[in-house]
């Protein structure tokens, strides 16, 4: 057993987003360890999909922290193996009709002001930049800094690189205080003692804020993705429909889907997802597959031959107000928060990363962290409760 | 709401009308195999109206596979032990199916079971199906790919029997890619449905009873069989002796194996694997080395015997993915696969769905007949024959021996090289895997697919599940594929919606 060094900081959770925070503490000079109960992305971030989108957020807090990643990433790409597959291939957001292009030309205004790149494209164009589009469609948008990465890959080469002390299957069963600080966390297996201590739980976050003896309202949002047999290149960018930005700023609980559709450079392509509030229930919504495959079959019409060779779901972690928790938490010293990023967890990975190094180091951070200040949220005693795994 | 097959919408739905499986069934049966069949006859014949679906053309499944009839095959019993068994069984289908009391659907592949709420009423909530007090669904439905067209079908029951048998446990070796590397059950299944022998100088190779079967089997059709490489000891079923005895009719069947292998002139070498195969566009050779209790290959006790094909395979896997895409229990059965947990009745844990046969863990063909009938007459609410259930107790008992026996030890994976395609639908050497499990923090093998992409392909893990496993460090887990096959996006775009 070699001699452990003290730790600045314990990550609970090998998901992207501890691995990110692992990656950034590292090279702000801080010694970290990861702790998860499963193997590395054995979470939310082995279901997620890879899209890295600014294409689908209105300009605000959210927005921002995409941006800022936006970059990170292209950075990242430069300095972790080819193995995390990023590719900026642009997104593609399709208007059936004038309406629908109407309110997607008001909403990449507001994105154009704050640094996110749009191009609009008429049908002829739409035709150009994917042959295989349904014809008909009125127009649509081009996004050039959507990008793409393989999630678990992402998670696994940022936190080799961290160098990060890594202990795997695991669990978290106590986060030690002392005074009421943070000192440490208890695993199944040992003490790590450390004076911070980050909560990278995704959607079990809830459950490690509980241990700390506060609370953060993650609930589980349960996503479905198709993938078809591997198919010659049909879709070239990340593309759908426009009624997808509508859904991911919704709070219902009812079943919602706009697919996004992909093309993989293995072949497959990926159609996900849809979002609905279930708890963790994993059984199998065929009512999910339907809308998936609908949807995929109506922007790409030759899809509907394709085979779907699997599916598979997740559970987003997402909290009340679609923003993720993010930096120290006032109520407990020594606490900190990266989690709740529902959707879009694999691309704000980078951002929330820096932002949370910046905290441990005591750096000015690059962006505000107010917006996800963790303590925004009313007494945890009237906040629904859901548990499991 | 629309659930009967012809309010499908789609393509599907002008064929679907032509059927004459509309309504509710009492009980679906998928899988027409020793058990599927035997249950569907017997619960005919106790008055209940039954829907049989299977995969394959004709009835019968892995063990009474047989040559289409336009093959003219003069005595496809040739190759069977208890062909009368599957006969008169086969009868009885026929005459159930022309008094309208059994639909048979062959061609027909269930992509999943769903309870009938489920498929109506989207967000539902309930997992594993069943509602929370354990009773069983009115209904449940059941989705099918049907045909060359690969239209779709659904099918409603009260009941649902799963009887999906089991595939074949692959367990890579250098070379194993080579043409002229065939399944040892594929090499059996293509003698009996074709005639077809897979070489002429075949050596047969893994792990398991079915070994001896194929290898007789061969060189009964005139094949030459240099040696069957058993990486097992029989006397590991030393211990079962008291069970063998109990099964007068295993051992039959062993004496008529041994005794064709004997007049063949085969050698059986225990404790030995064929660790590589040689060859440029075809197995031309292959290495057999001796192994340790745990096979792990002994240095330099290698040798090579020339041949031009291979059969190999090293045990059977149950075949889950509709049970555990239901959320029914499973336990690790003696062999080391992941089987259903069956209670008395052939009932698994999720109300309303029973099965039998191999997916509740490899016994052979004769239990799954035994246990189809059991569980015939639990569905039809009659006591079980005390006979029968003796029988049960007797064939199980013996095949948990024979799987004890047969379980691959820890040490095969010794004889991967970094370089063996291990995935090969994805083409994922040894090494990847490795790599992952070892500095990428792949603890187990869905971590390790989702890093090297093994088990992504056509195949979605069939052949490299165990492998995979193996390399980082598990048991192989209970098989989960929400779609237990392909299907067309215009099947799944043709699904009747939900209500709203
Ligand atoms: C179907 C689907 C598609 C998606 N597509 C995209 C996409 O295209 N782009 C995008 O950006 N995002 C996408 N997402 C969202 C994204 O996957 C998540 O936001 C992201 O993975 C969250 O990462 P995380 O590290 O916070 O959580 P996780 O990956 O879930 O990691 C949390 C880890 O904490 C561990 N843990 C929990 N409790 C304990 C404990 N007590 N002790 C020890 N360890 C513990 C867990 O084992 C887990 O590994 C998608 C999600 C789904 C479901
Ligand atoms: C490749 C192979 C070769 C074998 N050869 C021999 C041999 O030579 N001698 C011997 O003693 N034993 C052999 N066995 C073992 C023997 O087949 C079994 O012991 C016996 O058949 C078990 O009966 P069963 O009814 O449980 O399953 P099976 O006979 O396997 O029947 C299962 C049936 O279910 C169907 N099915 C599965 N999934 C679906 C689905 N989703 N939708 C519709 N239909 C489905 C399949 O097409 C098949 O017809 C072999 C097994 C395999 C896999």
């Amino acid at each position: 057993m070699p001699k452990r060094h003290p730790l600045d900081v314990v990550i609970v959770g090998a998901g992207v987003v501890g691995a990110a925070c692992a990656y950034y503490a590292a090279r702000a000079g801080l010694r970290a360890a990861v702790v998860d109960r499963g193997p590395v992305a054995g979470g939310t971030t082995g279901a997620g999909e890879g899209n890295l989108l600014v294409s689908d957020k209105e300009a605000g807090p959210e927005l921002d922290l995409a941006l800022l990643s936006a970059g990170l990433w292209r950075d990242l790409a430069a300095d972790l193996p080819e193995e995390i597959e990023y590719e900026p291939k642009g997104g593609l957001v399709i208007a059936p009709d004038e309406t629908a292009l109407k309110a997607l030309r008001a909403f990449a205004e507001g994105q154009r002001a704050v640094g996110v790149e749009a191009v609009e494209a008429g049908p002829a164009e739409l035709r150009e930049l994917e042959p295989h589009l349904a014809p008909g469609r009125a127009g649509g948008f081009l996004y050039p800094q959507d990008a793409q990465v393989q999630p678990a890959q992402a998670a696994a080469r940022l936190l080799a690189a961290s160098g990060a002390e890594l202990h795997l299957g695991e669990e978290v069963t106590a986060v030690l205080t002392a005074g009421g600080a943070v000192r440490g966390v208890r695993t199944t297996r040992r003490e790590l003692a450390a004076p911070a201590v980050v909560n990278a739980a995704g959607t079990w976050g809830g459950r490690i804020a509980e241990l700390a003896g506060t609370a953060l309202p993650v609930l589980p949002r349960r996503g479905f993705v198709l993938v078809t047999e591997p198919l010659p290149r049909v879709v070239r960018h990340k593309v759908y429909a426009a009624d997808y930005i509508a859904d991911v700023a919704s709070g219902s609980a009812a079943l919602q889907s706009s697919a996004v559709v992909e093309g993989t450079p293995a072949g497959p392509v990926l159609i996900g997802a849809t979002r609905e509030r279930v708890g963790f229930d994993r059984s199998l919504s065929t009512e999910a597959l339907r809308r998936l495959a609908g949807q995929a079959a109506a922007l790409f019409p030759v899809l509907a031959d394709a085979r779907v060779l699997r599916a598979y779901h997740g559970f987003r972690p997402y909290l009340p107000d679609h923003l993720p928790a993010i930096g120290p938490d006032p109520r407990v010293p020594g606490l900190l928060h990266a989690c709740g990023h529902e959707g879009a967890g694999i691309g704000l990975a980078p951002a929330t990363g820096v932002l949370v190094a910046a905290a441990l180091t005591g750096a000015e951070p690059p962006l505000p962290l107010h917006p996800f200040r963790p303590d925004r949220f009313p007494d945890p005693a009237a906040q629904p409760k859901e548990t499991g795994r | 709401m629309p659930t009967s097959p012809s309010d499908l919408p789609g393509p599907g739905a002008q064929d679907a009308a032509d059927h004459p499986e509309e309504g509710l069934a009492d009980l679906a049966v998928v899988g027409a195999g020793p058990a599927g069949l035997a249950a569907a006859v017997t619960a005919a014949g106790f008055g209940l109206r039954v829907t049989l679906i299977d995969a394959g053309e004709r009835p019968g499944g892995q063990f009474y596979r047989h040559p289409a009839p336009q093959l003219g095959a003069e005595r496809p019993e040739a190759l069977h032990h208890g062909w009368a068994a599957f006969a008169a069984r086969e009868r009885a289908l026929r005459a159930h199916t022309a008094s309208g009391r059994v639909t048979y659907l062959p061609g027909h592949h269930v992509w999943t079971v769903v309870p009938q709420d489920a498929a109506q009423d989207a967000p539902q909530d309930a997992a594993p199906a069943g509602d929370a007090a354990g009773r069983a669904p009115a209904a449940w439905v059941l989705h099918a790919v049907a045909g060359p067209e690969e239209h779709a079908v659904a099918v409603r029951a009260r009941a649902v029997l799963l009887a999906t048998g089991s595939y074949e446990r692959q367990l890579p070796f250098p070379g194993w890619t080579l043409p002229g590397v065939v399944g040892a059950g594929g090499a059996q299944a293509m003698l009996k449905g074709g005639l077809v022998l897979p070489g002429r100088r075949v050596v047969v190779a893994g792990s398991g009873p079915l070994l001896l079967a194929v290898a007789g089997s061969l060189a009964s059709a005139g094949a030459r069989v240099p040696a069957v490489v058993e990486a097992a000891a029989y006397t590991g079923y030393a211990p079962a002796l008291p069970a063998l005895l109990r099964n007068p009719a295993k051992l039959a069947e062993g004496a008529v194996y041994g005794g064709a292998l004997l007049r063949h002139g085969v050698r059986l070498l225990t404790r030995h694997a064929v660790t590589e195969a040689h060859g440029t566009d075809r197995v031309e050779a292959v290495t057999v080395a001796r192994l340790d209790a745990d096979w792990r290959p002994l240095p330099g006790t290698a040798r090579r015997i020339p041949c031009d094909a291979v059969a190999v395979g090293h045990g059977l896997v149950p075949q889950l993915e509709l049970a555990t895409g239901l959320g029914c229990a499973t336990r690790r059965a003696a062999d080391g696969t992941a089987a259903l947990d069956l209670d008395a009745l052939q009932r698994t844990s999720v109300p309303g769905i029973w099965s039998a046969g191999e997916t509740g863990g490899i016994a052979g063909a004769q239990p799954a007949l035994v246990e189809g009938e059991i569980a015939a007459h639990a569905v039809a609410g009659r006591p079980v024959p005390a006979a029968l259930v003796r029988r049960r107790a007797r064939l199980r008992a013996f095949a948990d021996a024979m799987g004890r026996a047969h379980r691959p030890g820890e040490g095969w994976t010794g004889w991967l090289r970094d370089d063996t395609d291990v995935c090969r639908c994805e083409e994922v050497p040894a090494g990847r895997i490795r790599e992952a499990v070892a500095d990428l923090g792949a603890g187990d093998a869905r971590t390790a697919k989702l890093l090297t992409r093994a088990g992504m392909g056509w195949c979605q893990g069939r052949m490299c599940g165990p492998a995979v496993a193996a390399l980082a460090g598990e048991e192989q887990a209970p098989d989960r594929r929400p779609l237990s096959c392909p299907v067309p996006m215009r099947l799944l775009a043709g699904l009747p919606p939900a209500d709203g």
